[in-house]
């Protein structure tokens, strides 16, 4: 979390390796290995993921064809085979499931002529296909109706292993009723500047980011 | 025997060798009126042949190169280039030191050969290596149904009649400049001919190749379909790696008679010149079909090689009822120039046309979309819808649209769409975030782009479409 401007979407893109951004000092260890040393498409293999916050379109490819080609990739740097036909459209329903995805969405171009909250939904439904070790979802919440918001947080809660971290990118305690996060960090000016349980995102619902401002200045 | 040659020549072809060793049988360079009768002597042409070979030289000398479209190039030479040029049958050596890895790497992925396509898809292949058939397959099979299938020297000895009555009809000989040149000098080429209401059972195809150092390649084509007849037909193209320029100037002429139907499916890849626009193939063909009273004529092309690309494959809409179709994709990266499209010329009544065409421009290239539309006075109901995109990748590209459209029939409709894009780096990194390779990624997205066109592709064909696609713009983006 984090007031306006604070950096938290530089984060995301930072992590995800968008040529936008130059990392001019520190390191980035993911598994052991140097993140910044990546192309954004090795970062995505070895299991980084972005939900963005501004899903693109992509006119004329098949949703279907797209996750085919990305779970595809991903396999195959995981060293395995691409999934036969039947297994892949099992595996997809089984997902597809899971974010309450329209079945005519699926033959769609990527993203084109979807709703707000059927782009998040996308969103999910790729993160699920790709079954990512660290997932990133940038304010995955904004534009989202109430149900929305709850078919998104179900989707995200269902993919939560021992095995996984996802974190969530967010302005709204409103999500947090249904993703309930283990540590809640507030980004200010470029840096972590308070940590705490889930409470500190209500005490910030509450009481808005003056105070850790204010905190941040006496220290400084 | 000649199967075995063919299958020798063709498919190591494909993997290994671009200049290949065989033992050309060429004329001397240069063109006058001893050359015509050359290669016609050469081809033991009749003697209606020569004088109508004549006939065209006579006429292309008093013509002038055109300019009018939007490419540049040196002045060529005509008297620089080799007219015949026939490959002797022999064994072929391949060596794989010489050829240019990347060449290799192209083909490799490309992954394509004759015997290949024949095994997956029971296509007949008339192989062109330089200027004269070397084999014809599954001459017999068709020959059942009473189609002929042949190389263009064959069918002049074999079918005179079908030769004099249709050759020169669409595109005759004083068309234009390249037209006229090609009906002087033309080498060998296709000529298939569909009986009265005879459906084609299997995709028909020419594999073309341009071999002999210097050589220019002029292929002359023509398809005949009978009433109420049926042919797909595909003709594909790769084209070694040269230093110098190389001319192909060729001419096909369909012929859809009453209620018949042809289908023309191409995909070019010829050799496109280097980054610095060093070599590659001119490529300034005349492709024309008319269409008699219910026909249809369907041209798709994928473009994606050489350095200039000069063409506009066309329909004449003689009959009422008929329909032209015009599907196209041309890509042009580093230096290479495309100035293509269509015309439509509606004469019948109820005629219809549609015409869509895909222009991708990346690297320093110019693509251009040249196309007429035409409603005759007496064509009462004609129709068209013309959609025009161009897609381009960086900054240093062109994209142009000519469009011209001549109405002179007030009940015709007529639409025309264009647009323009550009491959959105924000696209690029989507597809990245999700594992996909930048070359993979511009792959998909471009082919997503052409879509509406490679669907309109025989399947085998539109596999080795997209597979090119994504090879010609490699390395364009990022």
């Amino acid at each position: 979390m984090g007031p306006n401007g604070s950096g938290k979407s530089t984060l995301a893109s930072v992590l995800a390796g968008r040529a936008d951004y130059e990392v001019t000092e520190g390191e980035v260890t993911f598994n052991g290995k140097d993140l910044l040393d990546m192309a954004p498409e090795e970062r995505a293999r070895e299991g980084l993921f972005l939900a963005f916050q501004y899903p693109v379109e992509i006119p004329g490819v098949s949703n279907i064809n797209f996750l085919k080609t990305a779970v595809a990739e991903v396999r195959k740097h995981r060293g395995l085979a691409p999934l036969e036909a039947k297994d892949f459209l099992k595996f997809f329903n089984e997902k597809k499931a899971l974010v309450e995805m329209d079945s005519n969405l699926t033959s769609r171009s990527v993203n084109e002529g979807f709703s707000g909250g059927e782009k998040k939904r996308n969103e999910i439904l790729q993160m699920a296909m790709l079954e990512p070790k660290l997932a990133i979802l940038d304010e995955t919440d904004s534009g989202l109706d109430i149900d929305a918001l709850r078919i998104v947080a179900n989707g995200v809660n269902k993919l939560k292993s021992p095995d996984n971290a996802t974190v969530v990118i967010t302005h709204y305690q409103r999500l947090l009723d249904y993703i309930v996060p283990d540590f809640v960090h507030v980004l200010y000016n470029g840096r972590i500047v308070k940590s705490g349980g889930k409470e500190l995102a209500l005490e910030l619902e509450e009481k808005g980011y003056d105070w850790i401002k204010k905190e941040v200045a006496e220290l400084a | 025997m000649a199967q075995d040659i063919l299958e020798e020549i063709t498919s190591s072809e494909y993997k290994y060798g671009f200049v290949t060793d065989i033992e050309a049988d060429s004329a001397p360079m240069g063109l006058s009126e001893d050359i015509v009768r050359f290669i016609s002597a050469k081809k033991n042409e009749p003697e209606w042949m020569l004088e109508s070979r004549l006939k065209a030289y006579r006429h292309w000398l008093k013509m002038e190169e055109p300019t009018w479209a939007h490419v540049q190039y040196p002045k060529i030479d005509f008297q620089n280039i080799i007219y015949y040029s026939a490959p002797k049958q022999t064994k072929v050596l391949n060596s794989l030191d010489e050829v240019d890895p990347e060449l290799l790497k192209t083909f490799e992925k490309l992954g394509i050969s004759l015997e290949e396509q024949k095994r997956l898809t029971g296509v007949a292949v008339d192989a062109v290596i330089d200027s004269v058939s070397v084999k014809t397959t599954f001459k017999e099979k068709l020959g059942e149904l009473g189609i002929i299938f042949s190389s263009f020297s064959e069918a002049v000895h074999e079918h005179p009649e079908l030769i004099k009555k249709y050759m020169g009809s669409v595109v005759p000989y004083t068309d234009n400049y390249y037209a006229a040149l090609n009906a002087a000098v033309f080498s060998d080429g296709s000529f298939c001919y569909i009986p009265k209401g005879v459906r084609c059972p299997m995709e028909l195809s020419t594999y073309f190749r341009i071999n002999s150092a210097g050589t220019g390649q002029f292929e002359r084509t023509l398809i005949v379909a009978d009433e109420g007849s049926y042919v797909s037909y595909l003709e594909g193209c790769t084209a070694p790696m040269r230093d110098e320029n190389q001319l192909h100037a060729a001419v096909v002429e369909l012929i859809s008679h009453d209620n018949a139907e042809i289908k023309y499916s191409t995909v070019q890849n010829w050799y496109p010149g280097d980054k610095d626009g060093k070599g590659g193939i001119y490529n300034f063909v005349t492709k024309r079909g008319v269409c008699y009273t219910n026909a249809k004529i369907s041209w798709t092309q994928v473009e994606t090689g050489s350095a200039i690309t000069c063409k506009y494959p066309s329909v004449i809409l003689k009959g009422d009822n008929s329909t032209g179709e015009f599907y196209s994709v041309a890509v042009t990266n580093n230096m290479q120039q495309a100035d293509t499209g269509t015309k439509m010329i509606h004469i019948g009544k109820n005629t219809k046309s549609t015409i869509i065409s895909k222009g991708i421009s990346a690297g320093k290239s110019n693509n251009s979309y040249r196309g007429l539309v035409r409603i005759g006075k007496k064509a009462e109901n004609a129709r068209n819808f013309s959609q025009c995109d161009s897609l381009l990748m960086g900054d240093k590209c062109g994209a142009h649209t000519y469009p011209y459209i001549e109405i002179g029939n007030s009940s015709g409709v007529v639409e025309h769409e264009a647009t323009t894009s550009k491959i959105g780096e924000d696209q690029i990194f989507y597809c990245n975030q999700r594992g996909i390779s930048n070359e993979d990624a511009i792959g998909l997205i471009v082919n997503g782009y052409c879509k509406e066109v490679l669907n309109k592709l025989p399947m085998e064909f539109a596999v080795e479409a997209q597979k090119l696609l994504s090879i010609s713009l490699e390395g364009s983006v990022g």
